[in-house]
């Protein structure tokens, strides 16, 4: 196949690559997109097979990879469970890092199969665009095993920091720099590995001062990331497919770390800086003193969300860890049944990466028009009878409103206190990732139910 | 003087990247979970850069350093690949609107 109409088709498979996003924008359009891109990828790999035309033994090996790799996806794909996303979600973002890495050295090793020059002898610009691509994706693949880990819990969700930690970020950063510049010089193959070495471990500093509440905003940040990679090699490889879903993913990934800042009131560079809930210790040691609550059971709550007109349920994370949302899904069809009206409010930045409520309530067959983002809901708690937060704590907090001396001040928040009574479930008085007391607990009009999220919510349903 | 091939992949770089901020600031923030899995999926489209190096021995022995490491990137871009639409796939399916 000659150079110009494989070309071609590359541009096409990424204009399908586009038309899956686009369908994204809402859900009936969404799974014809998903076909666009499975069609686009369909492309891309018959189009490489066909203009490097060497169907030998190595093409049979290159399938029955294909196929091996194929069916430990697909296993993945179909047994995942949906509360696991996030870390799924990480654990993709890794292999695309690590292999943008194997693509770069495999270039760099073997330049004339890629048309970039001979060994010790490889074009400026390529050499330039393999290593950056190869640095982006060393980062991408330890900063996503890390994120992975936490997310997991295999590893500590609190951010883990030392002295002198962005001033090392910093010199690393640099000596990467330098270690192009310098390969560039010499084509030395040794400035190369220590490249890719040094990322590995950039990756891995990066994101271990992120805390576990801010691991929206790195998953964003890593899939933007693997954009980047995937862009660079693009370069390297001339290859138009690779370089227009870099660019679509690079900026995809950027756009959802700005909304998840966002909704948290934070700057990228502070939520990237490292740890939120470390430095507040002092502001939630001070509200220590004992206010009183009042807490309620399971029958309390049945019967003021019964006798209610309208109700507005508030997920969070603990929702999630308590796998509470099918018990949340029976609950919501009693109260229609005694002809309550019901919707659901998701904060930007409700549990652990974008959207992950929104799939939590779809697998629990929640219908989408129910379910609003916080710009659409949040006029009408005033005219709500019952808010029931469920696992949710800091994204309700009306210091964010009131106390600018508060590190959430600012952050836009569900405005849950207007309603005419809230219910909030939760184990403990304890403060959310926030470290800072929510001042709702001790509302008039607030009722804690202290008990984990789906037991409460099951008993609910039974008094119901 | 002949510009540069650079510098037209530069060009589709940057209006890709316009494209994307545009068609991705569309897209609902119910289906933002989808949009990162779909987007890890497409990422993996670098498997044609892992198929070129895996193919492109030059001798006639088809395991060489270069090309185990394009291998090695087949198999990491496939289950991605699959993985990736397969998770989407079954992500959209759940998204089900009110029974009338």
């Amino acid at each position: 196949m000659s150079a110009n109409l494989s070309a071609t088709f590359y541009l096409i498979s990424g204009i399908l690559f586009i038309l899956a996003l686009r369908g994204l924008s809402s859900p009936e359009t969404s799974r014809q997109g998903n076909y666009f891109g499975i069609v686009g990828m369909a492309i891309a790999i018959i189009v490489t097979f066909l203009s490097v035309g060497n169907f030998g033994s190595g093409f049979i090996y290159v399938l029955i990879f294909l196929v091996i790799g194929g069916s430990i996806g697909a296993f993945i794909a179909f047994k995942i469970p949906m509360t696991a996303m996030p870390e799924l979600v990480a654990g993709f973002h890794s292999l695309v890092g690590l292999a943008a890495v194997f693509v770069a050295i495999s270039a760099f090793l073997n330049p004339e199969a890629f048309n970039l020059g001979s060994m010790g002898n490889i074009k400026l610009a390529s050499l330039i665009e393999m290593s950056l691509g190869a640095a982006i994706g060393a980062i991408t693949f330890s900063g996503s095993i890390i994120a992975f880990l936490k997310l997991r819990g295999v590893m500590s969700g609190a951010p883990i920091t030392f002295k002198g930690q962005h001033f090392i970020n910093l010199f690393i950063g640099l000596t990467i720099i330098f270690l192009i510049y310098y390969l560039c010089r010499t084509q030395s193959s040794n400035f190369f590995w220590t490249i890719v070495v040094i990322s590995f471990v950039v990756g891995v500093l990066l994101i271990i001062p992120i805390g576990g509440a801010d691991m929206p905003v790195v998953i964003s940040m890593l899939n933007s990331y693997s954009g980047w990679a995937a862009a660079g090699i693009g370069f390297t490889l001339e290859n138009t497919a690779l370089i227009i879903t870099g660019a679509l993913v690079g900026s995809s990934g950027a756009i959802l770390s700005y909304i998840m800042c966002k909704g948290m009131n934070r700057s990228f560079f502070n939520v990237i800086l490292g740890g939120w809930g470390a430095t507040d210790q002092t502001s939630s040691a001070k509200s220590k003193e004992q206010k009183p609550t009042k807490s309620g059971n399971a029958d309390d709550a049945a019967f003021l969300m019964k006798n209610a007109s309208s109700v507005i349920i508030v997920p969070g994370y603990g929702m999630a860890v308590a796998q509470a949302q099918h018990a949340l899904r029976e609950m919501v069809d009693a109260l229609k049944k005694n002809g309550v009206k019901v919707s659901y409010a998701i904060h930007p930045v409700a549990g652990r990466m974008p959207g992950h409520m929104n799939v939590l309530l779809a697998e629990a067959n929640v219908p989408y028009d129910e379910v609003f983002e916080l710009e659409e809901i949040n006029n009408d708690f005033a005219n709500c009878d019952v808010a029931y937060v469920i696992g949710a704590n800091d994204v309700t907090n009306p210091v964010a409103k009131s106390d600018p001396q508060s590190p959430i001040y600012g952050m836009p928040v569900l405005d849950v206190e207007k309603s005419k009574s809230v219910l909030f479930v939760k184990r403990s008085l304890s403060p959310g990732y926030a470290g800072i007391d929510n001042d709702l607990f001790y509302r008039d009009n607030t009722l804690m139910l202290f008990a984990d999220a789906k037991k409460m919510t099951e008993e609910i349903v039974k008094s119901l | 003087m002949e510009i540069d091939p650079f510098i037209f992949r530069f060009s589709i770089f940057i209006l890709s990247i316009f494209v994307g901020y545009y068609v991705v600031w569309s897209v609902t923030p119910s289906l933002h979970t989808p949009l990162m899995s779909v987007t890890n999926a497409i990422s993996s489209v670098i498997i044609v850069g892992a198929i070129i190096a895996a193919l492109a021995s030059n001798s006639d022995k088809i395991f060489e350093t270069s090309s185990i490491f394009g291998f090695f990137a087949i198999i990491l871009a496939a289950v991605n690949i699959f993985g990736g639409f397969l998770v989407t796939q079954r992500m959209l399916q759940m998204y089900k609107k009110k029974k009338k």
